[in-house]
């Protein structure tokens, strides 16, 4: 389990964090929503150890991941990031292939075991046909599942991804947290994302987390969450919630002032 | 598409280079047909005496000029283009050239400061050469990144237009001290720009641990550059301590380019050249990158040198307008497409 507790960064004498405490459990997707520049992208960064906390603590199953090394933190902890400006000359298997890239020596020499965990994260996002085609020749959705696929081969329990479904369109989003789910609930995978879309993030948490200005403003279950009240003050405009026909999670609708076509 | 030389790529590029090595060796003022080329050289290997069917001169002419010459250039040829594909690797950048980014000036600066401190009274005096020029080298790679640096970025303009300043001040230091220098370093200039001052194998056999060392740091390091093509937080994340990595590769590209330099004056395209061709024809896969561009890079220079001695001969072309007749050009083809290039 990923357990994130009172973590602050410093850009200069910015504070992006404050003191942000966080836990996912097994099994479990935590959404972190919240306005352009609330600092999801700054957490998962944080998170993942490639910019420096003031102050905090980051473990995983109890390893605080402070005095890990680089590749021991790759073990514990992937990273899926936005699927944009992908070197374009490395086949899709290729690319799987260095999510090996923790347990491999200087010279990246892999061994069965490395192939073999490749090709079944390849075939776990549904790529197999597409092993050998360059990732420049994909789309962007399937852009997005080869770096999920990557991340899967590191191997490791936490799973942190960041707006995986922002280039994406209505199908390849669906189709990519549909995925995302089930590999979680398959491999026991503790998963924190990054979301932009609100009726996603209601629809495939287990739970949100409101980040404004650096710091969790609320937390919880998506109905908890996602209502009306939080969501007006935030995003600094009103809004509807209602519950989706079908499974009841929180949709969010805008409200438009009155200057909106009506039929 | 399977088309047989795409197939084999360390065949043919060997293939072209003992080609062009043959071709360097019997080119020249006396020309020495390639059969012959052949059998003096089958003659030196232990065990083997062929009976003497050639005239002395071109024994002498062989191992004493063409050779020696002919090896020196391989390796420099080697060396840039191997540095090349290291830098384009690093910095994520298709125009990193040895001599666009400036590299090859500042190693030049030092090699050209060691010489006026000291000209080698013996060839052992040449060794400590290539460590001036890789201290200048470094201190270059240094300026230029931390000039070019944009932020987290380094934009491919701004890493050209650094290279093209503190290239320019290196090289004008350079004509600075050429114009207060004494005679002993006149020879030294002469020499960096290519004139042969220095003939036998010397030079050669000076050059030849650091290349190795150089050119063998960056064949190992294929992995860290695939890496590092996802930038540096990504590299990271998959587990890969990107700055160690970098430091690392940049060392052994300065060192391998300062060789090049110190005993064959600035070469400018070939590291900019080869490894584009090698990607186009054969993909962007480092490990295969690297030791491709070194035997690459070997036989093109060799060629480019061939036609540096013939074109106008008996007058010999320094090899640098060569590459650059050819470079220059090529240099505005990648500036204008390297946005959105398949096989970048």
């Amino acid at each position: 389990m990923l357990e994130i507790n009172s973590l602050t960064v410093n850009f200069g004498k910015f504070t992006a964090l404050d003191k942000v405490t966080l836990d996912v459990n097994p099994g479990e997707v935590l959404a972190i929503i919240g306005p352009n520049g609330a600092g999801k992208s700054t957490l998962i960064r944080a998170a993942s150890g490639v910019i420096p906390s003031r102050s905090g603590s980051i473990c995983i199953g109890g390893q605080d991941m402070k005095g890990l090394s680089t590749s021991e933190r790759a073990r514990y902890l992937a990273v899926v990031p936005q699927a944009r400006s992908l070197p374009p000359a490395f086949t899709v298997y290729q690319t799987i292939l260095l999510g090996r890239t923790p347990y491999l020596g200087w010279l990246g020499q892999t061994k069965a075991q490395d192939h073999f965990l490749a090709q079944q994260s390849l075939e776990r996002v549904e790529l197999g046909k597409l092993a050998e085609r360059r990732v420049s020749e994909l789309s962007g959705g399937e852009q997005q599942r080869v770096l999920l696929a990557r991340a899967l081969a590191q191997g490791a329990e936490v799973l942190l991804l960041d707006e995986p479904t922002t280039h994406l369109d209505l199908h390849y989003q669906a189709l990519l947290l549909n995925l995302i789910r089930r590999l979680v609930s398959e491999n026991n995978l503790s998963v924190m994302m990054a979301l932009h879309d609100l009726n996603l993030a209601g629809l495939y948490a287990d739970r949100v987390a409101l980040l404004v200005g650096g710091k969790i403003q609320a937390s919880g279950s998506a109905k908890e969450v996602l209502t009306e009240k939080n969501l007006a003050g935030v995003y600094n405009m009103p809004v509807h919630v209602i519950p989706h026909p079908e499974y009841g999670t929180p949709l969010i609708l805008p409200d438009g002032h009155g200057m909106t076509v009506s039929h | 598409m399977k088309i047989g030389f795409r197939n084999h790529p360390f065949l043919v590029n060997l293939s072209l280079l003992a080609a062009a090595l043959l071709l360097s060796a019997a080119a020249g003022p006396v020309f020495i047909p390639p059969g012959a080329v052949s059998r003096i050289l089958a003659d030196q290997l232990p065990g083997i005496a062929l009976q003497q069917d050639w005239p002395q001169a071109f024994e002498t002419i062989l191992l004493r000029i063409r050779l020696p010459h002919t090896a020196l250039m391989a390796l420099a040829g080697a060396a840039l283009a191997s540095s090349g594909a290291a830098y384009q690797g690093v910095f994520r950048n298709p125009l990193a050239d040895p001599y666009l980014i400036g590299v090859a000036s500042g190693a030049g600066l030092g090699a050209v400061i060691a010489m006026s401190i000291r000209w080698p009274a013996e060839w052992r005096g040449l060794y400590p050469i290539p460590l001036a020029a890789f201290i200048g080298a470094v201190l270059t790679i240094a300026l230029v990144y931390s000039i070019a640096r944009v932020g987290q970025t380094l934009p491919t303009t701004t890493l050209i237009l650094a290279g093209v300043a503190v290239s320019s001040f290196a090289t004008s230091l350079t004509s600075f001290l050429m114009f207060r220098s004494t005679s002993e370093l006149r020879r030294a200039i002469g020499w960096m720009l290519g004139s042969s001052v220095l003939t036998g194998w010397e030079p050669f056999l000076a050059a030849l641990p650091y290349a190795v060392i150089g050119m063998g740091a960056l064949v190992i390091s294929g992995h860290a550059l695939n890496v590092l093509q996802y930038g540096e937080e990504q590299a990271q994340q998959l587990g890969l301590s990107a700055e160690r990595a970098k430091a690392l590769i940049l060392v052994a590209a300065s060192l391998t380019t300062a060789t090049a330099v110190a005993f064959t004056g600035i070469i400018g395209f070939v590291g900019l050249i080869v490894p584009h061709f090698v990607r186009i024809l054969w993909g962007g896969d480092y490990r295969r990158l690297l030791p491709l561009s070194i035997l690459g890079g070997a036989w093109f220079l060799l060629m480019a040198d061939l036609l540096a001695r013939t074109l106008l001969a008996p007058q010999v072309l320094p090899v640098g307008i060569v590459t650059a007749l050819a470079g220059a050009p090529f240099f505005l083809w990648v500036l204008r497409s390297a946005k959105g290039q398949a096989f970048w």
